[in-house]
């Protein structure tokens, strides 16, 4: 009885069923369409003020008209559209269209899409050792050609294409630099406490010292929390005092492994930033102890800046954009940075960070692609499309005046000075175990009560042997 | 997760028929069970301890709502719960994901694209197969079944690379194919042995009788057992809707630009170094929105659609 009911009724709803599955269909296909047009419409949003540039460069590659380039990066949006915006002058010239896809997740999705066969075009790694890696284990990565190769001898310091070399071969050009060695402060607070902006390591400890005296307090305030890459903000401390305390020659020997991580030298370094980020009297202002520093996130470490709680904080260039919006960033403003100074009176040791283009293909189109991103026109292109500034490049031909905020013009400035050593980030160059993983632990250890021989041997027990 | 339920038997009706008319007063034994069971779960403190556990559960959730109405610098500075001694609302973080550089309107509709055939796909394909496996005789039906089943003990992230390689060369990458067949497949060997347990739970008589009275294949699987299948199968819609909504892992690898689903976006929202990341809460709501929808309007399937199986017959 029961049953036959139930199945009487079914056909109806049966037809209900269709008809809702027909038009969830046609939902679908409507939506397939829409999402096709909506990617090509969004690929480039062009940008008033996109340079004009010359294109005779472009010409050797041959018609290359209605191309397509496919970048994949890690650089989304917001700086993402900016860097969209750079390469319009290149498809007006030469008619190539460039595809632009970025991931947060670009480390590993790369690495994925490399061993499945599903090549970008264009890559641009954020570390050396990336390249490396690639180059090495799955050599995918096509040289660059000689007409990129010509424009970095040019427009760039030499160790910088170092960098983009492996084994002699050069295949990555450098696009954009971060300086890591600044130290943040609030010009505003600095003029009402009388304080000057120190010029030698030893007077920025006075300077800590007397800070501490004067509001009974600790002035440096500094965080190293990054979710899985919790700990790297203190290796930037670390390798800027190695570059301080041990000089640019020992650096490269402790990033090439050809002195040992628990070196006496290295100790020195690690006790040199210890002498900030380990003393209960200098850290962590408004935040804690010193256990704090491993806990507070580092995006949100500097903003005592602002309020007064904080009088220090050492972060890179690209500290600015995490300061919130209306946030005066200028030599008399809120906030500003000064170079993190030294005691070394020959040189100034400037720790940097940086991408680099390397390709997976060599059509004419892609070279065309790769001589653009290493030219002086797209550095300024680049300038002029960050309206709201965070970007700098080591190129020579970049005219400061391009640039959009004092602060970049004080980056491009530290980069261009005749005595600045400058010397890629350690952890970005040593081995992956190391650089993105017993280092990083290490400081989280170091600045949680382990000392530092303990973590320098940790760490050095965890090179890898080959 | 979706273990069949042993069947409880409350309410024998056996034995209340074959007693006639119950006289007053007296209650069967099954009676007694249920009743006792309905006071131990009735009781105060049992109902307390539930209410104090959702409350607990919900705050995270609560938490993450309040700060989704904050301004981004207190986002940054402060915890939520100080919104309520100093209330400080916009609406601002909203503005920005959806029609902001994120634009996550857009990749809503992506999040629908990839999540209807996706659902859709694993079920008309596991009915049919689940119809096989409990209905028809063939030779090496069951190690075909138990091999079925037991690739869901294969984890997919190893399965990850091998896929994407095969989707390069059978030159489907970069469509919304590679991500519909993608969560197709890491379904079936779950949704094939659900939907076979539920089938398998029909009485054989029906199917005879309906076989005797002339029906083929297609008549017995149309007629008789997908009307019976129906909460079956809106159980298993709604888990595989839930999964394949939430999934970062799939889109990440297997969608390209264009037809990242919203989970992806939402990853990236924070910006290239974490600049924008009190973003992501409002983020997260606006991909919260549909599944919460899904599980509000037909909660009653979760437990129905699962128990349904057990107890028919």
């Amino acid at each position: 009885m029961t049953r036959s009911t139930i199945t009487r009724t079914r056909p109806r709803r049966r037809a209900l069923a269709v008809a809702a599955s027909g038009a969830s269909l046609a939902l679908v296909l409507a939506a397939c369409g829409g999402g096709d047009d909506g990617g090509d419409g969004g690929g480039g949003d062009g940008d008033a003020s996109a340079a004009e540039i010359d294109c005779a460069p472009y010409e050797e590659f041959g018609d290359i008209d209605g191309t397509e380039v496919h970048v994949y990066t890690s650089i989304v949006d917001p700086e993402g559209a900016t860097m969209q915006a750079s390469f319009e002058p290149f498809t007006e010239c030469t008619g190539v269209d460039v595809d632009y896809e970025a991931s947060r997740e670009f480390e590993a999705q790369l690495l994925v899409r490399i061993q499945a066969g599903n090549l970008p075009d264009v890559a641009f790694l954020p570390q050396p050792g990336l390249l490396r890696t690639i180059v090495e284990d799955t050599g995918t990565v096509v040289p660059a050609p000689d007409a990129v190769a010509a424009n970095v001898d040019e427009f760039f310091d030499p160790a910088l294409k170092e960098y983009g070399t492996v084994d002699g071969t050069f295949y990555a050009a450098p696009m954009d630099a971060n300086v890591k060695s600044y130290v943040w402060y609030s010009p505003t607070a600095f003029a009402d406490a009388g304080y000057e902006v120190p010029q030698t390591w030893t007077e920025l400890m006075d300077l800590t010292e007397q800070m501490a005296s004067d509001i009974g307090g600790p002035p440096w305030c500094a965080g190293v929390e990054s979710g899985d890459a919790t700990g790297w903000p203190g290796t930037d401390w670390v390798e800027d005092m190695m570059l301080r305390t041990a000089g640019p020659d020992v650096y490269d020997q402790w990033v090439d492994h050809e002195i040992p991580f628990n070196d006496p030298q290295v100790v020195a370094a690690f006790d040199a930033a210890g002498e900030v980020l380990k003393n209960p009297d200098y850290v962590n202002a408004g935040l804690g102890g010193v256990d704090s520093i491993a806990t507070t996130p580092w995006t949100d470490a500097g903003f005592g800046l602002l309020d007064g709680s904080c009088y220090l904080h050492r972060a890179a260039n690209f500290y600015q954009t995490q300061f919130p919006e209306g946030t005066d960033v200028s030599e008399d403003g809120d906030v500003f940075a000064f170079y993190l100074p030294t005691d070394q009176t020959d040189i100034k040791p400037v720790e940097i960070g940086g991408t680099f283009a390397a390709a997976f293909d060599d059509r004419p189109e892609v070279q065309a692609f790769q001589t653009y991103i290493s030219s002086a026109d797209w550095a300024n292109a680049k300038a002029l499309a960050t309206p709201n500034g965070g970007w700098v490049n080591a190129n020579k031909q970049l005219d400061p005046e391009n640039l959009a905020t004092d602060f970049d013009k004080l980056s491009a400035e530290i980069l261009g000075d005749p005595a600045s050593v400058t010397r890629f980030d350690a952890s970005d160059l040593m081995p992956g175990e190391v650089g993105s993983g017993t280092f990083w632990t290490a400081i989280v250890n170091w600045l949680t009560g382990s000392s530092t021989q303990e973590v320098v041997d940790q760490v050095e027990d965890s090179w890898p042997t080959s | 997760m979706t273990a069949p339920i042993p069947s409880t038997e409350l309410i024998e009706p056996e034995e209340t028929k074959g007693t006639g008319r119950r006289p007053v007063g007296r209650i069967s034994r099954a009676e007694k069970r249920a009743i006792a069971a309905k006071g131990r779960l009735a009781s105060p403190w049992g109902s307390a301890a539930a209410i104090i556990i959702a409350l607990l559960w919900t705050i995270p959730s609560i938490g993450l709502l309040v700060t989704s109405f904050r301004p981004p610098l207190d986002i940054r500075r402060s915890g939520w719960w100080t919104t309520f001694s100093d209330p400080q609302l916009t609406l601002d973080n909203y503005d920005e994901v959806l029609f902001g550089g994120a634009d996550l309107a857009s990749f809503f509709v992506n999040s629908i694209v990839i999540t209807l055939p996706a659902v859709v796909i694993p079920i008309s394909v596991a009915l049919l197969a689940a119809y096989a496996f409990a209905w028809i005789d063939f030779k090496g039906r069951n190690m075909l079944f138990v091999a079925v089943f037991a690739l869901q003990i294969v984890p997919i992230q190893i399965t990850l690379i091998p896929l994407l390689s095969q989707y390069v060369d059978w030159g489907i990458n970069g469509t919304f194919w590679t991500v519909w067949l993608s969560h197709s497949m890491f379904a079936l060997p779950l949704a094939i042995f659900l939907l076979h347990n539920f089938m398998k739970d029909i009485p054989a008589s029906l199917v005879e009788a309906a076989r005797v009275d002339g029906a083929g294949h297609v008549k017995i699987f149309f007629q008789v057992l997908l009307p019976l299948l129906v909460p079956a199968i809106a159980s298993f819609a709604i888990f595989q809707f839930l999964w394949v909504w939430n999934d970062l892992l799939v889109g990440l690898t297997f969608a390209n630009q264009d037809s990242r689903p919203l989970t992806v976006a939402v990853a990236d929202l924070a910006g290239t170094r974490g600049n924008a990341w009190h973003l992501l809460t409002a983020g997260a709501f606006v991909s919260m929105v549909v599944p919460l929808v899904v599980f509000l309007l037909l909660q009653r399937y979760f437990v129905r659609g699962l128990l349904a199986g057990s107890v028919k017959g």
